[in-house]
This record gives C-alpha cells, structure tokens and sequence, in this order.
C-alpha cells in the first residue's frame, strides 16, 4: 500500500516527477503537437481528462480482475479501455468543437498509444495506490503533462523568429529543448517525496 | 520499395535492410521515444528492450499479416492492439522468468511496449499489406534497427554516465562520471546529439552529391 499523501502525489507527479521531462512518458505528443501553443493546451486537457477516466477504469478493473485472479489480462484489459475512453472524447469533442478536432487530427486518437495514459494506469497499480491515490496521481501527471506541453510550445513559438542552424532545425532542436526543461524540472527533485 | 503494385509483395534484401538504415526507427522516423529514452540508461538496459520490442514486433507483424484478409478495416486498430498486447504479456513474463533484476531495472516500461508506436505504425502501415514473409522480414529489419538506436543511445550514456560499458569499468577509478548523463536530461542531449550527427552527415553528403551533379553537367 502506498503511503504519500494526496498532496505529495500530486506535486511529486506534476513537478519532480513530471511525466514527460523526468519519466518520458507520452513524448510523441510532446515532440509533436508542440509547434503551437493553441493546439497544446487543448491536446494537454484532452489526454488529462482521458487519463482521469482510464485511471478510474484502470482502479475498478484491477479490482475485478484481482478477484477472480486474471492478472494477465491486465494489459489487454487496459489497453481496450483506454482505447474506449479516447473514442469518447473525440465524439465530444467533434460534436461542441469541432474546429479543435480539426486542429489535433491524428493526434487525438493518438491519445490512445500516449504511454502517459497507459502508464497511469499501470504505474498506479505497481504502486497499490487507493482509489484516492489513484485519481490524485491520475490528476497530477495530466497537469504535468499539459505543463511540460505548454512550457514547450512557448519556447518553441518564440524559436520560430530566431536564427537556427539548418542542421539543427527539427527534431533535434526539439530534443535538445525538452534536456534543457527536464534539467531545469531536476531542481523540484525531492519535492512531494 | 516506394515502387507500387507487385515489387512490394516480393521479398529482397531491402525488405530486411530498409529498417536497419533508411528508415530507422529511432534515428529517421523518431518514434517509440519513451522506452528510447526511459530505459537507455546502460547498454545492457537498452539491447534487453530492443530485444523485447524486436520479439513482440516480429511476432505481431506476422500475425496481423496472417490475419489480413479476415479483420474487417473498421475494428482493425483495435484487433492490432489486442495482438501486440497479447504478445507483451507473454515476452513480460519471459522477461521476469529469465533474469528478475533486469525486469526489476526495466520495470513497466515492457508492458508500456503496447503503446510503442513503431510497433502499431509498422502494423498498419506494413504488415497489413504484405504476406506473413515479406511483413516478418520487414519487421525483423526495424527490430534490428530500432535495437541498434537504443544501444547506441545505452553504450554512449552509460560510457559518459558511469564510465563502463556492460558494467566493465573502462577509465578507472580516477573518472569523475558525468552523472547527468544517466538522469532524465542525458536522455534528451545524447539522442539530440545523435540526430545533429546524422543530419550533418545527410548534408554533406546531399552538398558532395550536389557538387558531382554540377560538375558532370559542366563536363
């Protein structure tokens, strides 16, 4: 049973331990969707909310299939849920914004191979978080992500202006960004426990 | 292999080598960072996870590629994801049973092998229009290419990080080892590195093939 509190969960989740720059989770989106600071912050609410509900799913489902000792099935059983969740918000999202959904393109169902989301959903269950724990740590990574993706889309925006060696230019730029922000993120080491 | 029709469904050395260099996962196509960067900490981290991926790739390409005809196009991401989450159960409890402190070094990164997106890419954009041969091939290819990416990666951090390789240590004792190197941002700077590489040697080859061109339209 993990022992943090709430409050722990969430700064070391969001800060220390941010999901992108300290466990390089979901950086596809990250190097990605990046570009635009109109598109990121959306893509961010957009994986953290399918993060809350497959975080919810995850909790039940490891409940049920702990129960009837199915244990092995609880990477297919995840991954379909997750799969799921990510068609909901795209039917709610083409419905009352349908301009965004145009924005992400195939971004959004990406959401569904985000590592972020999966790892959620498998690192909650390594640590035996509670239901509460759970939501918590769902929450905080989401915030971290969409953090991690906003600072990154700022920078880049303002790159676009600058002189830049053509043999830099691209993802080599980007990667080389990201090290600075997760050096830069290594300052909260310790934080949140 | 960009020719349509027929020359795809044959099998040649390209099938095999277009994963190894032209199209390398890691390097030119830059997909599946998160177990690149996340568990390229030693050389020995890193050939493991490309070993892994290289299994679970090859395993579902051919099934997909078995199953082509039979999965209708609608609930065919679906079916795939099935696929490959089936085949890394199997390869994560290979893992554990065959060395328990390598699953304990990689950690949920091998069940995080699912949502590789080399892996559904290569599915989707290969082995769904080739037979099993030709899709086991071309998938035995970018396993190879996508292990060398992360050794690559693993012998060049953990060289500067903890100055060995394989554990050996290389400088002594004397070495002050780079730490950063092994921590989250290493990650980012060597695999950036490695891409500034490869794109300044793309140039000047694409600059000496640029000059040849232009002299032998002078001459």
């Amino acid at each position: 049973m993990g022992h943090e509190t709430i409050s722990q969960i969430v700064v070391s989740a969001l800060l220390a331990n941010n999901f992108v720059l300290a466990m390089f989770l979901g950086l596809c989106p990250f190097l990605g969707v990046s570009g635009k600071l109109d598109t990121a912050f959306p893509m961010g609410v957009a994986t953290t909310f399918v993060m809350l509900v497959a975080s919810l799913c995850a909790y039940g489902l490891n409940l049920l299939l702990s129960a009837f000792h199915l244990e092995f099935l609880r990477l297919i059983a995840y991954i379909v849920v997750i799969a799921s969740a990510v068609q909901l918000v795209e039917m709610v999202l083409k419905k009352y914004s349908p301009a965004l959904f145009r924005a992400l393109g195939i971004y959004l169902p990406l959401i569904t191979t985000n590592c972020a989301v999966l790892g959620v959903a498998l690192f909650q269950t390594a640590r035996e978080y509670d239901f509460l724990q759970s939501m918590a740590f769902s929450f905080g990574g989401g915030a971290g992500f969409t953090l991690a993706l906003v600072l990154m889309a700022s920078v880049r925006e303002r790159l676009q202006l600058s002189d830049i060696p053509g043999v830099a230019q691209g993802t080599a730029l980007s990667l080389m960004l990201a090290g600075i922000l997760s050096l830069a993120f290594m300052g909260f080491a310790g934080m949140g426990g | 292999m960009t020719l349509p029709g027929q020359q795809e469904q044959k099998l040649s050395m390209d099938t095999f080598l277009e994963g190894l260099w032209r199209q390398n996962p890691t390097f030119v196509m830059v997909l599946g960072m998160c177990p690149t960067l996340a568990v390229t900490v030693s050389a020995v981290n890193a050939l493991t996870m490309g070993l892994a991926t290289t299994i679970v790739l090859v395993f579902s390409c051919w099934l997909i590629s078995l199953l082509r005809k039979l999965v209708p196009k609608e609930v065919r991401i679906a079916t795939y994801i099935v696929i490959i989450a089936t085949f890394v159960t199997a390869v994560d409890y290979l893992i554990q049973a065959v060395s328990l402190a390598l699953y304990d070094a990689l950690g949920a990164f091998i069940q995080l092998i699912v949502v590789n997106c080399i892996i559904l890419g290569r599915a989707e954009a290969h082995a769904s229009k080739h037979p099993p041969l030709v899709a086991l091939t071309n998938a035995l290819g970018m396993g190879a290419g996508f292990t060398i990416g992360l050794f690559a990666l693993g012998a060049v951090r953990e060289i500067l990080g903890s100055g060995s390789l394989f554990g050996l240590s290389l400088f002594g004792a004397d070495f002050q080892p780079w730490v950063v190197m092994i921590l989250p941002p290493g990650g980012f700077f060597v695999l950036g590195a490695w891409l500034l590489l490869f794109a300044w040697w793309k140039r000047r080859k694409g600059g000496r093939a640029l000059i040849a061109e232009g002299q032998h339209h002078g001459a």
